[in-house]
Parts: C-alpha cells; sequence; structure tokens
C-alpha cells in the first residue's frame, strides 16, 4: 500500500488529475453546502407552463441581498429589518396607529428546558397587539390555557407564525435562551 | 405502521412561507393561487395585511372573492393597477400547479406548521 501511495505521489500527470478531481469534488460539496432558493419553475408550486411565469421574481434575486439565515426563508428578517436592509411599510390607512411595545415576559414552565424569554419589541415591530391578543394568547400573566409544546408543534400558539411564516421550531434556542440554574431558578438577565 | 408511513406523500417543496388558496380557483377553471410571504415581508410589515386589511392568519380561514379584488379589498388594496398589478393580469396570482390543496407551504428545514 505505501509503495503505491509513493509510486502514485512520484507520477505528475496523475497527481494533476487528482488535483482537478478533489477541486470538482470541493466545488461541487460548497454548492450543495452553500444555502440556495428554488427558482419558481423548479418548486412543486408553480406551473413552469404558465407564460408569465417568467415575469415572477425569483426567490433568490431578493433573498440573496438580505441578511443569511440557515433556516426558513434562508433570511434573518429581525436583522434585516434592524439593519436597514429592508424598511416595510408599517401602514395603509393613515389613521391606524403603530404600537410598539419594548416588554420582555419569561415563560418559566418549560420542563427542564432553558426558559423562553418572549420579546415583544421584535414582535410588534411587524404584529399588532390584535394579531396575537386575546385569541392567541392572554393579556394576563399565566392565563392562557393549553399553553404548551405539543400545541405548538401542532401549529398553534407560538406555531401559528413559527413553522409557518417566521422561524422554524427546529431553532429551540432561539425562544429557550435563559438558562436554568442548579435549583431551577432563573439565572439573573443583566 | 412504519411502512404505512414510507407510503405517505413527501412535503411539495416551496419558498418558505408560500401560501396556496385553491378555495374555489380550480373548480371555476383557474390555476390555484400562489401568494409568497417572503415578496410581500419585504415591502409589509404583518400588520398592514393581518390588522388592517383583514387576512386572518391561518390557511383556509379567509374567503376572498374574485369581485371583492375588484372592488378594492383584500389583495385588490394594492393590486389595482397603481400600487402593484392590476387583476386583469391573472396569470400573475393564478399560478400554481393543478391540484394544489390550500395550505401554507415550508421549505427549508419545515413542511409547514404542524408537519416535520
Amino acid at each position: 500500500m505505501r509503495s503505491f501511495l509513493i509510486r502514485f505521489l512520484h507520477a505528475h500527470r496523475l497527481r494533476k488529475w487528482l488535483g482537478v478531481v478533489l477541486l470538482t469534488l470541493g466545488v461541487a460539496a460548497s454548492a450543495v453546502t452553500v444555502s440556495h432558493w428554488l427558482s419558481l419553475n423548479q418548486d412543486d408550486l408553480h406551473d413552469p407552463a404558465n407564460p408569465d411565469i417568467r415575469l415572477l421574481q425569483n426567490p433568490a434575486e431578493a433573498l440573496s441581498k438580505l441578511p443569511p439565515d440557515a433556516v426558513g426563508n434562508q433570511v434573518n428578517w429581525v436583522k434585516a429589518l434592524e439593519q436597514g436592509y429592508i424598511n416595510p411599510r408599517t401602514n395603509i390607512y393613515p389613521e391606524t396607529k403603530i404600537r410598539v411595545l419594548d416588554k420582555d415576559v419569561l415563560m418559566q414552565k418549560t420542563g427542564e428546558m432553558p426558559m423562553v424569554l418572549f420579546p415583544h419589541k421584535q414582535h410588534t415591530k411587524w404584529l399588532d397587539c390584535s394579531n396575537c391578543h386575546e385569541e392567541l394568547f392572554k393579556s394576563k400573566d399565566g392565563a392562557t390555557p393549553g399553553l404548551n409544546m405539543f400545541a405548538i408543534l401542532q401549529g398553534e400558539f407560538c406555531g401559528r407564525c413559527h413553522g409557518a411564516v417566521s422561524f422554524p421550531l427546529t431553532e429551540c434556542n432561539r425562544c429557550h435562551s435563559v438558562p436554568r440554574t442548579a435549583t431551577g431558578a432563573p439565572v439573573k438577565i443583566p | 405502521m412504519i411502512l404505512l408511513m414510507l407510503l405517505a406523500p413527501l412535503p411539495l417543496r416551496a419558498e418558505y412561507g408560500d401560501v396556496v388558496l385553491n378555495k374555489r380557483a380550480e373548480k371555476e377553471g383557474m390555476r390555484p393561487v400562489i401568494f409568497p410571504h417572503w415578496f410581500h415581508r419585504i415591502r409589509f410589515r404583518c400588520k398592514v395585511c393581518h390588522f388592517e386589511l383583514g387576512f386572518k392568519m391561518r390557511a383556509g380561514a379567509n374567503d376572498v372573492l374574485m369581485s371583492e379584488i375588484i372592488d378594492g379589498k383584500f389583495c385588490g388594496m394594492c393590486h389595482n393597477d397603481r400600487i402593484a398589478w392590476g387583476p386583469d393580469r391573472c396569470d400573475l396570482c393564478h399560478s400554481g400547479k393543478p391540484g394544489l390543496k390550500s395550505g401554507i407551504y415550508g421549505g427549508h428545514s419545515t413542511g409547514g406548521p404542524g408537519k416535520w
């Protein structure tokens, strides 16, 4: 085996071809791991026979310019808004009140998982109070019946949006971000 | 049981957040409508459609009629040939493959709410 390798590596032409093969494999591997978006005529929804499909913008064209993420649309939408990549309209009707609330809610009944810190600010920049209150969530602390991870995974509560339009529920630590101490009490947030 | 699960259809590939509206489109001889959330998120916050325009945040819960759109309600608030293309450009919205069921579809890492 060793003498075969030595003879192989001494053969210059073979070395060159080995380099070409490895380079091709490397490029192919990076193309697979780098995020990409399906174009509209490749997905399972759009009818490629529709003559107007060529007029619709492909996701890659717009989304590749936004801060990347590993999941969902592969865009970090909160960052895109905060850093000014996008400036989506807040309202159409001039009389609509914009209500942004900066208030964190600590949800402690998460078994042994780190506790959930729900930030109103990032949500109210996109959503109105009535989108969640009172139909999905009660405003009163602890008053929402049936709020548990099973229901969330089925598309209720947080799962109404997370898993549908906002980042999916495979990203546990984005919500479960407050570690528990040995006694179970939350670590103090500075 | 496991064999039955193997027969289950694979989730349809779409861009994350794509909504198919096919309550009556195909019955009336049109392609199902595909609504892409990503394109609209760049331009509007959630509250514009889901608070001001009255769209419910549940695929299949909205009953949108073409007559309402032409009247300027729902999609027609913007798709009126002034802000965005008008309701006469049928194929730009009615762009789905035949047989699609109404619902919100996933893409990268999830097939939609409740589907993993």
